[in-house]
């Protein structure tokens, strides 16, 4: 592996911003977000010269590694402040700082009349950094840093407007169920630790190949309850919703194209333990087709258009953990989903946020329509991302997700024919909720509250947009033109191990143009050919009621954990007061009435013990003058 | 002069000198306290870099005799344990003073008395780690109680008298307990080579003892250590002690007096009752787990900020024993390391708890609300605590904690299973005082609470910089650490668990 001296300057750039800003304070509010743009812009540059640098070797020498210092050292447990650049990690520093900036631009203009947008910069330059650090790191514990730190970044994103009570409990859901997440990383570490001897990525790689597949399976299924909690997966999803709270920028970067596809790497990352782990590979695959069900259902019910694409957000990440569960036939294709989704969907966020902008942010979809004609340039690249998502070829996603039920048919046998029929049911479902979205924000008649005044965005928000719409349009093509991806990724994921062909590859892709069609007819009858109403119809069938309450996630997780742990903390209380120091009391009573003239005096009481000391020091020479004789 | 003694001294010079200052110049004397601090926080540094890490045996010996016909010595000296443990204390001091200014005003005497009874204890802080003769040990150990009794009874808020009355009561039982250990010790050593109260002499005479008797002098000791430390269920103490003390008297209680407790599992227990502790080890890491997850789910139902505080250190100093007892080096290490973290980022907790309290008028969690917006600073200084606390990867107490739950998990994978969920309490119960506290609308009465002044931010900067700091580059402490801790679990005939991933496939 080559060294670098130059890994270190991706993180350090941003991370710089983040610091300046936090304690410039008030002082930087003139210039600090063109600083934090400035320094994710310089971020970018950095990765473009490392892509660069890349190219111009051989395939299988492409990774380059910087030890920084020894971070902890203690026995046989060495830990190196270490990065790693390699085919995979590229792929995210690209996405990372490239959509990074644009958002970083886009804020620039969304967020100019609030008070407090050096802050945001700040928050926005401190998730970049640990992102970076997330899929830099050389070992699963630097890993987990950037891991946590992102946590925080969308803790304080989340809760940018905390001031409202509402944001505030979400924020802290987020980072709860994250938490629950990271346990599950915390236990993968110390599994590979105590067996395997190691926590690099390296030497658990080359620990796995002799490993038992007993311990690689533990290692597995804890690093897929991690995926889980940060990238919304089932049974940890339900903060995501939520977490829309944040500023619309932040749905966009971090809830949308990064942080929460966090999982998927760290499962792509982990292939050698994947490979070598059966159950747990058959566990990834179920709860990405879970997931992806799951999401597409609550978006076909939700009126709030942030939590319809959030809904939809957490589908496409079930899709991609799906294609990470098929093993090296996926992995490639997981990731490949992961970049254009990362285009897609956040511009689609980005075209919310401006039809947010230009509709006093009402975020109720059931209040606009008609914003095709006001607001053309969102139209158009939300539209191209709406073309993306659903697969329409020959539009980005058509080309990863088409990939992706392929591969889940080829599967084989009964696991191949259940999994390629959840993907593909999985696309109608989304071609009808984001077909609802489309018509009900832009062609349906309008519907608007009164005073709303449309209005197309400015510049500087509409460019980003535009930027992320030309990537929605053409990188599906130039990701599959010559199997590019596939083989750029091949010395991480190993050969691309294609299954037998369950069906002719054009037979699965005209099975999923159908679906979609199916999906948009549906949705078009519904919404363009039938009035929509501005307010949420009550008689509604019993699965939208369920799919609007997130098929019962909340009341699930209230009835599961959190009542029982109030009760649990109730009684603790209850416990510690009467039971424990209840018995300390009484033993403190029962010697006190002993000597009842000390209860009325405390303070006399302590002074005599005081003299006590004394008197004890004086007995113990005395005892051990006794003995010794 | 021996830099122990020295340092130990120096805060007795001060007593002095605050002493002919009259006592109505209190600003005099409250700068005479930060210099005396100051200057022992500097010679703890010097020692430290005059240390030599790579020897394992104690070094800035000294010893005096004391009490000749006794055997009792003034002995004192450093291993890498109690250096880092000093280390903490001489810095902690200084912040603790500058901290809380004007702590002193509002108690039953005067200030002059507050300080001297800071720097007495500041002394007995120091030659608690440092004494290597078992009975000096002891004398501190207990005499400490008598400042921190009169600066919980005295300048304390509250129901202060009975909650320095508990904390004397819950002190002197264990004391007692451990006296009775000590005499049996002393005894021992008489009948096998002469007596003695030299901790290097007494860690052989294990070699002489019936299983019984090393269980029972085992027990004296553990359970005056549990007590400090403190374990469930002793803990009770700590709570009421915590928020009557004032706050500077509650980092100096949580975070350096505590550590009594921790640090003389290792130096006692473990040194001198190596096979008792072995049969005890169960127990002791089934008590540590307990604590864990107890004090984390009272922490989390707490409504006052100063006993929440309490509640989590003892969740935290469960870590501690738990890695104490699972006699790996990554264990050992980490508790150690722990102990040092521990210090400050409850510090920090605490000293920043006391300024909102002490602004509002109120310790009561539900009296706060979106103090973010009316005092950023020490809401910042807060929320970076408190992620401390949480164990957030990137700052310090990460490191400890990661290091004490993996070097658990190798040899009692269950127990730091079950502790790992404190990693989801802590989460909750730090987030929820922040949510309620610093976020949601401004509630009324917090309008006009006014941010840190620039001797608040002053002293809160360094700690802070520790915090971060040290959650990136631990080496230094880990440097002078780990040696001590590998010889402490070689002595104890421990080595690590080997990976048990070979070519079995």
């Amino acid at each position: 592996m080559t060294t670098s001296t130059s890994l270190a300057y991706l993180i350090a750039l941003p991370l710089a911003g983040a610091v300046i800003l936090l304690l410039a304070g008030r002082k930087a509010d003139k210039w600090g977000h063109l600083l934090a743009t400035a320094l994710s812009a310089s971020s970018f540059g950095v990765g473009i010269y490392q892509l660069t640098q890349m190219l111009a070797r051989e395939p299988e020498e492409r990774a380059f590694s910087q030890k920084l210092f020894s971070w902890i050292s203690v026995g046989t447990f060495n830990v190196d402040a270490g990065l790693l650049l390699d085919q995979l990690s590229i792929c995210f520093v690209l996405l990372i700082t490239g959509v990074g900036t644009l958002i970083h631009i886009y804020s620039i203009s969304y967020m100019s009349h609030d008070p407090d947008r050096r802050r945001f910069f700040a928050y926005l330059n401190l998730f970049i950094a640990a992102m970076l650090l997330l899929v830099l790191g050389d070992s699963y514990l630097n890993l987990y840093v950037g891991w946590e730190g992102v946590g925080l970044a969308s803790y304080l994103l989340i809760g940018f407007w905390n001031q409202k009570p509402a944001y505030a409990t979400a924020s802290k859901k987020a980072f709860v169920m994250n938490r629950i997440g990271d346990m599950g990383l915390s236990f993968a570490i110390m599994i590979a630790f105590a067996t395997l001897g190691t926590v690099s990525f390296s030497g658990v790689k080359e620990a796995s190949e002799t490993a038992s597949t007993a311990a690689l399976t533990g290692i597995g299924i804890m690093l897929l309850v991690a995926a889980a909690g940060k990238s919304a997966q089932f049974p940890l999803q339900a903060w995501l919703g939520d977490a829309m709270a944040g500023p619309t920028p932040v749905s966009a970067l971090i809830h949308a194209a990064t942080m929460v596809t966090a999982g998927v790497y760290l499962i792509t990352r982990s292939n050698f333990i994947f490979d070598a782990a059966p159950t747990a590979q058959l566990l990834v695959v179920i709860v990405g087709a879970i997931t992806l069900t799951f999401g597409a259902l609550v978006g076909t019910a939700k009126d709030d258009i942030k939590k319809a694409l959030a809904a939809s957000t957490m589908s496409q990440i079930g899709y991609m953990i799906l294609a990470a569960g098929l093993g090296p036939a996926g992995y490639a294709f997981a990731i490949m989903h992961l970049l254009t989704h990362g285009f897609f969907k956040a511009g689609m966020f980005l075209g919310a946020g401006s039809v947010m902008h230009g509709m006093n942010d009402q975020v109720n979809m059931r209040r606009y329509g008609a914003l095709r004609k006001f607001m053309p340039i969102t139209f158009a690249t939300f539209g191209l991302g709406y073309l993306a998502i659903i697969g329409v070829p020959p539009f980005a996603g058509f080309y990863s997700k088409d990939a992706i039920i392929e591969t889940a048919f080829n599967a084989g046998g009964l696991k191949g024919i259940l999994l390629g029929s959840t993907a593909l049911l999985g696309a109608a479902i989304t071609a009808f909720y984001m077909t609802r979205v489309m018509v009900l924000t832009f062609t349906s008649p309008e519907r608007w509250e009164e005073d709303q005044h449309p209005h197309e965005s400015p510049f500087l928000m509409w460019l980003p947009m535009a930027v992320l719409a030309v990537g929605s349009v053409t990188t599906g093509y130039l990701f599959t033109r010559g199997d590019g991806l596939v083989h750029w990724l091949e010395p991480v994921f190993g050969e691309h191990g294609e299954h037998e062909e369950f069906l002719p590859a054009i037979v699965v892709s005209g099975m999923a143009i159908t679906a979609v069609i199916i999906g948009v007819a549906i949705a078009l009858i519904k919404y363009q050919f039938s009035d929509v109403d501005a307010e949420a119809p009550e008689n509604v069938t019993e699965f939208t009621r369920i799919a609007r309450r997130d098929l019962f996630q909340d009341s699930f997780n209230e009835s599961i954990f959190m009542r029982p742990g109030q009760v649990l903390t109730r009684f603790f209380v209850k416990v510690d007061d009467s039971v424990v120091d209840g018995t300390v009391r009484l033993v403190g009573r029962t010697a006190l009435s002993a000597g009842s003239e000390l209860r009325k005096t405390q303070t006399g009481f302590a002074r005599s013990y005081a003299a006590l000391i004394l008197i004890g020091a004086v007995v113990l020479i005395a005892a051990i003058w006794v003995v010794t004789q | 002069m021996n830099a122990l003694s020295t340092m130990m001294l120096l805060p007795i010079l001060g007593t002095l000198l605050l002493a002919v200052i009259p006592s109505d110049q209190v600003l005099r004397i409250k700068q005479a306290a930060l210099a005396t601090t100051l200057l022992v926080a500097i010679s703890g540094v010097l020692t430290w870099f005059n240390f030599n890490a790579a020897d394992t045996s104690f070094q800035f010996v000294q010893s005096v005799a004391w009490i000749p016909s006794f055997g009792i010595n003034y002995a004192v000296g450093v291993d890498g344990l109690s250096l880092v443990l000093i280390l903490m204390s001489v810095l902690l001091a200084p912040i603790v003073v500058l901290a809380g200014w004007k702590e002193s005003e509002g108690g039953r005497w005067s200030a002059k008395v507050f300080y001297m009874l800071i720097l007495v204890l500041e002394t007995m802080m120091i030659g608690v780690f440092a004494a290597t003769d078992v009975f000096l040990f002891y004398v501190i150990f207990e005499a400490m109680l008598i400042p921190v009794y009169f600066l919980i009874g005295g300048y304390g808020t509250g129901d202060r008298a009975a909650a320095a009355v508990k904390f004397l009561l819950y002190s002197l039982f264990g004391g007692l307990l451990m006296l009775a250990s000590i005499i049996g010790l002393y005894v021992i050593s008489g009948a096998n080579g002469g007596h003695t109260f030299d901790i290097n002499k007494l860690s052989e005479l294990h070699n002489y003892m019936s299983p019984t008797t090393q269980n029972l002098l085992f027990l004296g000791f553990f359970i005056a250590f549990a007590i400090k430390a403190p374990l469930w269920p002793l803990h009770t103490w700590l709570p009421d002690a915590a928020s009557s003390a004032t706050p500077g008297t509650s980092v100096l209680l949580l975070g350096v007096l505590d550590k009594v407790g921790t640090f003389g599992m290792i130096r006692f227990c473990l040194t001198l009752f190596p096979d008792a502790s072995k049969t005890f080890t169960p127990i002791i890491i089934t008590l540590a787990v307990i604590s864990i997850i107890y004090g984390a789910f009272l922490a989390i139902g707490a409504t006052d900020i100063k006993r929440l505080i309490a509640y989590t250190s003892i969740s935290h100093f469960g870590f501690i024993t738990m890695g104490i007892f699972a006699m790996t080096t990554q264990g050992h290490s980490g508790a150690t390391l722990y102990m040092f973290n521990h210090g400050f980022s409850t510090a920090a907790l605490f000293i920043v708890a006391g300024w909102m309290a002490a602004r509002r008028g109120s310790s009561t969690i539900a009296d706060f609300g979106g103090l973010q917006r009316v005092t950023p600073v020490m809401a910042w200084s807060f929320f970076i605590a408190g992620m401390s606390s949480l164990a957030l990867p990137g700052l310090s107490s990460f490191v400890s904690e990661f290091l004490v739950l993996v070097g658990t998990f190798t040899r009692y994978p269950v127990a730091a299973v079950i502790a790992t969920f404190g990693i989801v309490l802590a989460a909750l119960y730090i987030l929820i005082p922040v949510q309620k506290a610093l976020h949601g609308p401004t509630t009324p009465g917090n309008e006009n609470l006014p941010d840190l002044n620039l001797r608040e931010k002053i002293a809160i900067a360094p700690v802070m910089a520790i915090i971060i700091v040290l959650g990136f580059y631990p080496s230094p402490l880990l440097n002078v650490i780990n040696p001590a801790s590998a010889h402490v679990l070689e002595v104890q005939g421990f080595t690590d668990p080997t990976p048990a991933e070979g070519a079995d496939k």
